[in-house]
């Protein structure tokens, strides 16, 4: 990675040069660049007069997904509606935390034995068990086996990114094969990580559908070994997953291949409302004695967003190694942040382990999954009803919190300044944000921009 | 026999901490074939039927390697499977009571009850972290009324306790400041260098420790830093310094400063203790206050790990001053670029309850007392240690430098292998570097310990 050495002075800002001319002044006692402002606010006493070692440092743009959230803010409009980021608003338009949620933290708060000691640098142990049973099933024989190793990470960002380090470091082949497009995260994380980035075909904005003889073409003339990210269901940003049997059409290939699966799971549960239907993907992969890594998150399926909790699982062919890379895996945690958060992972364990709470948690986790869907119905009946032009029955069939509405980014540029409505340019738009009162807003919005802009 | 071949490769050649290098890696895998198939047809429930494809043995990951245990964390991990009835875990710097329990703060448990009852919501921070605890963390490092808040010269950035936010700080050095070099004292706490090891930034250290004196080498210290290159990042520990518990006085700070600028170094503090160290807020926060004071552009770590019992929670900032509200408005930019991709937004939970602490006056002074208490304890230990050894040590070594360290924890001089017999004779769980926590003794075992350092100082070579 390069970093952006834009000067701010007429000196160029390589180390060098930067001694070189901290030298001179050092020699001659005075800085190039005195100004009036400088000399104002620099103390009489102060040997430093107003140059920066940051002068250099340019000002980042903000995330182009958060920072939909940080335009949001500042719209003083009272119509205006956030479509940026994934999380899950209520029919009202509030931040949900379910109710089994809160009664595990009264727990937490209530039991006056806990302690706030460092968990081991894998996490807290009940947590991670519990977080593989719920991926890769209960009587998964790679469970049996203990050839499988999971440690708690920051959500999913941070399993994605230990993962990644992890493999950098001990993984032969260091280029990762990422859907076009996916999370906008994702290159980052990885590129950070040490690995390279290529990307497969995966989306057909004719069919607003999967270009599946894109994907296998592009998997299958992938170098043997190479990692391969999939999204484990609900793919962002365009809720087009493949079906059971391309699912097994891409593990066959990626076996023939020896390509590395790197599943990111974050909408498990969310997506279909089911569990076990969600993890399809991962356990069909896992079933066949090969080796995968899955990154999950609670982020969405329990609402525990600011929380950070998720996990990193990679399972392997034997105990032995499973138990060498656990090991390794510590030596890429430890000097990242040490030891994970406990509060998340606590709130998950009390949930998981208790079947009445469990239960609980898979109704709250249907009714979120059900109001998304119904959402997506009700969309589409807007448009249909305003006959706005144009096949929109992806809404409907796309799957999970995002839609891939097509739209381009002048479109959606004209929907948040005429109307106030606030998605990531690339036309994804979180169903999680609407709601009955405000679809017909949107599919508004939606009309004009699709007639009044190309 | 494919594993075999590999696990022979791997034992001839790798070191014990490596893996196979990809070359090696590569070199076998041409030897094997990619997969050999092995068709069979199984039938579930859902499913119906399924061809499942079984690949080779071999497995992707064979090359890793064992990694060693870390040499901090693994002390309590060695410690709890000792069955001894004496064993005493003077290893990880956690904070315990006289009964050696560990110790939740009342404000934080009050803090805890006032969020569950407020019914605060889990949306996902904003990358930079909560801003309430950003204002909080700040105040409290330079004071609310310091030049450098009214200015807005300061970037903060919430970061995953000390070590995520020294991270993060590396990670702005390795991107903005290449070829840059970061000092380290020698020695200081074990995971600084694999942060900037993994961070892929550059260190070298400077002497600090004279174990002739058991105090400071300030002569070294100086000699050093003056020798690094110009503008390198120094890192200093605000105060409490681990392992040491070796403190610069005040005047030796001013030194320190004034060679920093000289040089044009750029001074990077590690706070781990503030109020942790003396029992006050301001007097741990000196040696900061006094660089910023000067004007300095300075780096700053801080972690409410132990003033604050937030261990679990990882909860802590990097700070830059800048000399410039814009610099700090770029550099903070350029913070949240680097997080992104890391964790994308830290954890909110400890975040709410130091600015809910900090924020609350009652709370506030509460915190005060009960940071006074805790380091008054360790003060006390300090006490009874070192009366217990002066008492029982017939060789006439002076063992005073146990009262003039400061903080958790106490260098004791002992070597590796004097350090090995504490642990194997007398259970007695510490770093191999000789340092000990003294915030895990009690008033009750310090002659228990003081029996062990003088077996070990005089018996072990």
């Amino acid at each position: 990675m390069h970093p952006q050495l834009t000067s701010a002075s007429s000196s160029t800002s390589s180390p060098s040069d930067r001694r070189l001319s901290a030298l001179v002044r050092h020699l001659t006692g005075s800085s190039p660049e005195i100004d009036s402002q400088s000399i104002l606010s620099a103390s009489p006493t102060s040997g430093f007069h107003g140059d920066s070692v940051f002068s250099h440092i340019v000002r980042a743009p903000e995330d182009p997904i958060l920072g939909v959230t940080v335009a949001y803010n500042k719209d003083p409009s009272p119509v205006k509606l956030n479509l940026g980021v994934g999380a899950y608003r209520t029919e009202e338009g509030k931040p949900l935390v379910l109710n089994v949620v809160r009664k595990a933290e009264q727990m937490l708060v209530n039991d006056r034995s806990r302690v706030k000691e460092y968990l081991p640098i894998v996490g807290l142990a009940e947590f991670n068990k519990l977080s593989a049973k719920l991926i890769l099933g209960a009587e998964s024989p790679a469970i049996r086996e203990n050839r499988v190793t999971t440690v708690q990470c920051l959500s999913g960002t941070g399993s994605l990114r230990v993962g990644a380090e992890f493999l950098a470091k001990h993984y032969h082949q260091r280029t990762i094969y990422i859907p076009h497009p996916t999370w906008g995260n994702h290159p980052k994380v990885f590129t950070l990580a040490g690995l390279s980035v290529k990307t497969y075909r995966y989306y057909n904005p004719v069919t607003r559908g999967l270009n599946f003889q894109g994907l296998l073409e592009d998997l299958g003339s992938a170098p043997s070994g190479a990692i391969v990210l999939l999204h484990a269901c609900a793919h962002n940003p365009t809720g087009v997953d493949p079906t059971f049997q391309q699912w097994e059409q891409i593990r066959q290939l990626m076996r023939s291949k020896c390509l590395l699966p790197f599943f990111d799971s974050a909408y498990q549960g969310f997506a279909s409302g089911s569990l076990d239907a969600d993890a399809q993907s991962v356990r069909m992969f896992v079933a066949d004695g090969g080796e995968c890594l899955v990154a999950q998150s609670y982020a969405k399926n329990m609402g525990l967003y600011g929380e950070r909790v998720g996990a990193l699982s990679i399972v392997c062919r034997a105990a032995d190694v499973a138990s060498k890379v656990e090991s390794q895996l510590k030596l890429v945690i430890r000097p990242m942040y040490s030891n994970p958060p406990i509060h998340g992972a606590s709130i998950v364990a009390i949930i998981l382990k208790d079947r009445n709470m469990y239960n609980e948690w898979t109704i709250e986790l249907k009714e979120m999954a059900d109001r998304i869907i119904s959402m997506r119905q009700q969309l589409f009946d807007a448009l249909r009803a305003r006959g706005t032009p144009g096949d929109w029955s992806h809404i409907i069939k796309q799957i999970g919190m995002f839609t891939f509405t097509g739209l381009n980014k002048e479109q959606v540029a004209f929907m948040t300044k005429e109307y106030h409505i606030y998605m990531t340019s690339d036309g994804r738009i979180s169903m999680a944000g609407l709601s009955l009162k405000t679809v017909p807003q949107l599919a508004d919005a939606i009309h004009a921009a699709v007639t009044r802009v190309v | 026999m494919a594993s075999a071949l590999l696990s022979s490769l791997a034992a001839a050649s790798a070191p014990p901490s490596a893996s196979l290098s990809p070359r090696e890696i590569n070199k076998m895998k041409l030897n094997l074939p990619c997969t050999s198939f092995k068709n069979s047809s199984i039938k579930t429930k859902s499913f119906g039927r399924i061809r499942m494809v079984a690949t080779t043995n071999v497995s992707r990951f064979d090359g890793v390697t064992m990694a060693p245990p870390d040499p901090i964390l693994g002390v309590s991990e060695a410690f709890r499977a000792d069955t001894n009835a004496m064993k005493l875990n003077l290893g990880v710097g956690a904070y315990r009571t006289e009964e050696l329990q560990p110790y939740v703060l009342d404000v934080v448990k009050k803090a805890e009850n006032l969020m569950l009852e407020r019914g605060d919501n889990k949306e996902y921070l904003p990358i930079e972290g909560l801003a309430a605890f950003n204002k909080a963390t700040a105040e409290l490092l330079f004071g609310a009324d310091n030049p450098v808040i009214k200015q807005q010269r300061v970037a903060t950035v919430q970061g995953l306790s000390g070590t995520g936010s020294l991270r993060l700080a590396a990670a702005l050095i390795e991107r903005y400041f290449p070829g840059a070099k970061v000092v380290i004292s020698s020695p200081t706490w074990g995971n600084h260098k694999n942060i900037f090891n993994d961070a892929r930034v550059p260190w070298s250290e400077y002497r600090y420790y004279d174990p002739k004196t058991v105090g400071l080498d300030f002569e070294g210290m100086i000699s050093d830093i003056k020798a690094a290159p110009d503008g390198s990042f120094v890192l200093l520990h605000g105060c409490a310094h681990n392992p040491t518990g070796i403190d610069p006085t005040p005047e030796q700070w001013e030194k320190i400063a004034d060679v920093i600028q000289e040089k044009n170094h750029i001074p990077f503090f590690d706070v781990a203790y503030q109020g942790f160290a003396s029992g006050s807020l301001d007097a741990d926060a000196a040696s900061v206050r006094l660089f910023v004071a000067r004007d300095m552009e300075v780096l700053i770590a801080q972690s409410y790990s132990k003033n604050l019992g937030l261990y679990a929670e990882r909860i802590g900032a990097i700070n830059v001053v800048c000399s410039s509200a814009d610099a700090a408005t770029r550099v903070k930019s350029q913070l949240k670029r680097l997080a992104r991709p890391m964790y994308s937004n830290p954890p909110v939970h400890g975040a709410r309850i130091v600015a809910n602490v900090v924020g609350d006056p009652t709370l506030f002074n509460e915190w005060k007392a009960e940071m006074e208490m805790m380091a008054g304890r360790i003060k006390n230990v300090r006490q009874k240690l070192f009366d217990s050894l002066s008492a029982k040590d017939k060789s006439g070594k002076d063992w005073s430098f146990i009262l003039k360290q400061i903080g958790m924890f106490s260098f004791t001089g002992l070597n590796k292998a004097q350090s090995e017999h504490m642990t194997n004779k007398w259970h007695v769980y510490m770093t191999k570097d000789g340092r000990i926590s003294l915030a895990g003794l009690s008033l009750a075992k310090c002659e228990y310990l003081a029996d062990a350092i003088i077996d070990s100082f005089h018996n072990v070579s």
